[in-house]
């Protein structure tokens, strides 16, 4: 290759999300160069795993409007598309919540995710740092429109570890990538089709290998839930704590969440995103629940995701382009005054 | 008479053999084109002929050959999309069960003009009898030396091979498809990439229907252009209609693109009239995806003119008066039919065959099928219609793969059409489940249009 060519590959591209532009390498997605923006025009990403291949696509959150192609061809697309699996392009124009349309489709499609979940978060161990609560908060309608039975499935056992209570799974698929990435066999995958499609072992067996447990940790609601923390307490009266420790398996690095001098559980680290930073073995996740085993690092800085940080949520921020036009602060109307409630 | 390109010896006795076949003319099409023509002039006449897929979208068949990626030394494949099972549809069954020869054909000409040597014949599960017609006839191609090592002693290799499909309609979508074939769940793919740059197992694909392939073969023997010569605009050819529900004579017709809707509906040649005596109340014209028209907008366009059986004229008017050619699926439906129950029964069908990846479709399709359910069963509400248009749009235009828009359009188009029909059922519940709404104003003439 010669050094011109080199160059020219590596020339990053322009594009502009919500009026704000930014330059990527040129491959990177849409939902990709707006994490690198950040802040509130950053499409939520239910499915969508930065660390997991072929992940996304799915869940539809991430919908956005690409009002202009790019600078060799300004058409928009004709239809919304899914920020995680579209690539920028050099000159693309894209809006999110600066598009009425983008609003009105993420409302149907919370709707949508919440028509068949059970809505028990009172019992549910995820609550608190449930991506699908955080969603329904922001993008959700205040009622629902549905008035059907709910689908409903027995919870089940994959191994002494691990619970699937499928009711709530939103079938982001992202368990079934890590077992098949992550774990060195994949013994779950999805059984049955459409609304009664579930996640499965063949026949109940366990789901039984070094890093299993990391199901837990990218499942985004409490459908996969760790069975050694269930029910012990509520994310937001826990402390997490960074920690360390000499890992033969795994990097060893892990955040460990306090309720006074007791270690409840031990999971990932997580990024802003709520991904996690580096998968951990099941050694370090449900075995080494005691001070002594680990190096402490120090109290870890608590996402807005969470209540932990309950009354400290970041505020909304509308990007200018929003504040400037009636109909869009209109589209917006709902998520500016719950932000303003605090 | 119309002209019959694919059906035209469909009564010869032992068609269904290689040696029948060949004496009606068949195989020219292959010695044709192995020996005398390039690859490259295989697709131009193709291209030339203006043949659109006749699987349900209709994409121009030369331009999405010619869109094949060609990387050196990386195998390309040919798939037959035979996985028929849109309901209302069943024109490829009947040319695979009569006319094996005819795709067989069409399937060597076209892997030759692509350069695949290895191609597949994608069957829908359930059918076993033409899976085992198929191989029958592949065994009797190969015997004959029309398939295998230097076909007619032109160093051109070809395998073909006949795969029973993973039995659900999601795996007739194109991706769906190729996964299924793979070996794997059959979830569509989310594009792109397209097949025509990583298709199966990763290669450069094209996915045609059985009767692209099919009419493959009348355009190597006649020429493109004389296959042009047929239709109307941009619709050339050829299309076989899946002709069904209450008409006089259902069955498999060959018609030229072309022909009104009126006439196919009335005349003799075709469905034969409305049956037992009856008015016409509605029709699917392309299989259950497309929107339902009502009687007047069906036979008649906006401006007065007929409307012909062809993909520009059933598509005129856009969704607000108009619908699609799709693949072919004709069903009529009879004054005594109920608009509710029947978009009901097609919505419970879209909610079964759901592959569930993507939130609206998997979670919509099964929420339209519960307010329809009720509805249909007095229980409606008045909110009910618009509500499913609503959710209806929730859905269209958000999901992976196009199954998504053809759960929402035929809802969205009974209830733009025949909202009076699902009012008459929230006010009279108990009425509406012993007696139907009947013709009511849908055949009355459209109003004149004021310019
Ligand atoms: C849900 C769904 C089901 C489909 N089923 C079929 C089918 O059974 N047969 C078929 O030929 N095409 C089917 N298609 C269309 C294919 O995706 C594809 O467009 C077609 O096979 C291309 O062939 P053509 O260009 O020759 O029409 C289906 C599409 C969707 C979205
Ligand atoms: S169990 Fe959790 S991670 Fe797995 S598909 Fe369901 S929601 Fe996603
Ligand atoms: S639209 Fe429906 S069938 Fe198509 S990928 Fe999505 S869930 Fe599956
Ligand atoms: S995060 Fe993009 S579709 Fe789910």
């Amino acid at each position: 290759m010669n050094i011109l060519n080199f160059l020219k590959l590596s020339e990053k591209v322009k594009v502009t999300i919500d009026g704000m532009p930014v330059e990527v390498e040129p491959g990177t997605s849409i939902l990709n160069a707006a994490r690198q923006i950040g802040g509130d025009i950053v499409p939520p990403a239910m499915c969508y795993y930065s660390k997991l291949e072929g992940s996304g696509g799915k869940c539809r959150t991430c919908l956005v409007k690409v009002s202009k192609g790019s600078e060799k061809d300004p058409r928009p697309m004709p239809k919304l598309v899914a920020s995680c699996r579209t690539n920028v392009m050099d000159g693309m124009e894209v809006q999110n919540i600066t598009s009425p349309e983008v609003v009105e489709a993420r409302r149907g499609i919370v709707e949508m995710l919440l028509i068949n979940h059970p809505l028990d978060c009172p019992v549910c161990d995820q609550a608190g740092e449930c991506h699908l609560q955080d969603l329904a908060y922001e993008h959700g309608a205040e009622a629902t429109r549905y008035e059907f039975d709910r689908r409903t499935f027995d919870r089940i056992d994959i191994g002494d570890k691990i619970q699937l209570h499928m009711t709530r799974c939103i079938l982001c698929y992202r368990c079934v990538f890590v077992a098949d990435q992550i774990t060195e066999n994949r013994v779950h995958g999805i059984l049955g089709r459409g609304d009664h499609a579930e996640i499965s072992t063949y026949i109940e067996k366990a789901i039984d290998n070094d890093f299993s447990g990391n199901v837990i940790d990218v499942c985004p609601v409490g459908a996969l839930t760790d069975k050694t923390f269930r029910f012990k307490n509520r994310v937001w009266f826990t402390k997490p704590v960074e920690a360390h420790r000499d890992c033969p398996t795994c990097s060893g690095k892990t955040t460990l969440w306090y309720k006074g001098e007791e270690v409840l559980r031990v999971t990932a680290r997580k990024d802003e995103f709520g991904e996690v930073e580096e998968f951990i073995c099941n050694t370090c996740r449900f075995d080494k629940k005691e001070t002594k085993d680990w190096v402490i690092e120090g109290p870890k800085k608590v996402s807005r995701q969470s209540v932990i940080n309950s009354n400290h949520y970041d505020q909304l921020q509308p990007a200018q382009v929003v504040k400037k036009n009636l109909e869009l602060m209109e589209a917006n109307k709902e998520q500016f005054e719950r932000a303003t409630k605090f | 008479m119309g002209r019959k390109l694919l059906l035209e010896h469909i009564n010869v006795p032992g068609i269904n053999t290689l040696e029948v076949y060949r004496k009606t003319g068949g195989y020219r099409a292959v010695e044709k084109a192995i020996k005398t023509m390039s690859t490259d002039e295989v697709v131009e006449e193709v291209k030339k002929s203006g043949l659109r897929g006749r699987g349900g979208a209709g994409f121009p068949t030369g331009m999405k050959w010619s869109f094949l990626a060609k990387p050196e030394g990386v195998a390309r494949y040919l798939v037959c999309n035979a996985d028929e099972s849109e309901p209302g549809t069943f024109k490829d069954r009947y040319l695979m069960t009569n006319i094996p020869h005819a795709l067989i054909e069409g399937m060597i000409v076209s892997s030759y003009a692509l350069g695949a040597n290895t191609s597949y014949i994608y069957v829908r599960g359930e059918m076993m009898p033409q899976i085992r017609i198929l191989e029958k006839a592949i065994a009797e191609a190969k015997a004959a030396g029309f398939l295998g090592k230097n076909i007619l002693g032109s160093g051109y290799d070809l395998e073909l091979y006949v795969q029973p499909g993973g039995g659900a309609y999601i795996c007739g979508e194109e991706t769906a498809l190729l996964e299924s074939l793979e070996g794997k769940r059959g979830n569509p793919r989310i594009k792109p990439p397209f097949p025509a740059i990583a298709g199966l197992y990763g290669c450069p694909t094209v996915v045609n229907n059985v009767e692209s392939i099919a009419a493959v073969v009348p355009i190597i023997n006649d020429g493109g252009e004389e296959y042009a010569k047929i239709g109307i605009g941009r619709s050339t050819g050829t299309k076989l209609i899946s002709a069904s529900g209450n008409i006089n004579k259902p069955g498999v017709y060959e018609i030229e693109l072309g022909v009104s809707v009126e006439d196919f509906i009335y005349s003799e040649e075709y469905c034969g009239g409305i049956a037992n005596g009856k008015r016409l109340k509605a029709v699917v014209a392309g299989g259950s995806s497309v929107p339902i028209l009502p009687a007047n907008l069906i036979l008649n366009l906006v401006n007065g003119d007929k409307r012909l059986m062809s993909y520009e004229s059933l598509s005129e008017g856009g969704f607000t008066t108009g619908t699609m050619l799709g693949s072919g699926g004709f069903v009529v439906l009879d004054e005594d039919q109920c608009i509710v129950r029947n978009t009901w029964n097609f919505s419970r069908f879209y909610h079964h065959e759901s592959c569930g990846q993507c939130s609206p479709c998997r979670e919509g399709t099964g929420w339209m099928e519960k307010v329809l359910h009720r509805l249909e069963n007095g229980h409606g509400k008045m909110s009910d219609m618009d509500l499913l248009v609503d959710v209806s749009k929730k859905i269209e235009g958000n999901t992976i793969c196009p199954l998504g828009d053809a759960a929402a359009w035929p809802v969205a188009s009974a209830i733009r059409h025949f909202r009076d029909e699902f009012e008459w059922h929230v006010r009279n519940p108990t009425l509406a489940v012993k007696e139907n709404f009947g013709l009511a104003h849908y055949a009355d003439p459209l109003p004149e249009l004021v310019s």
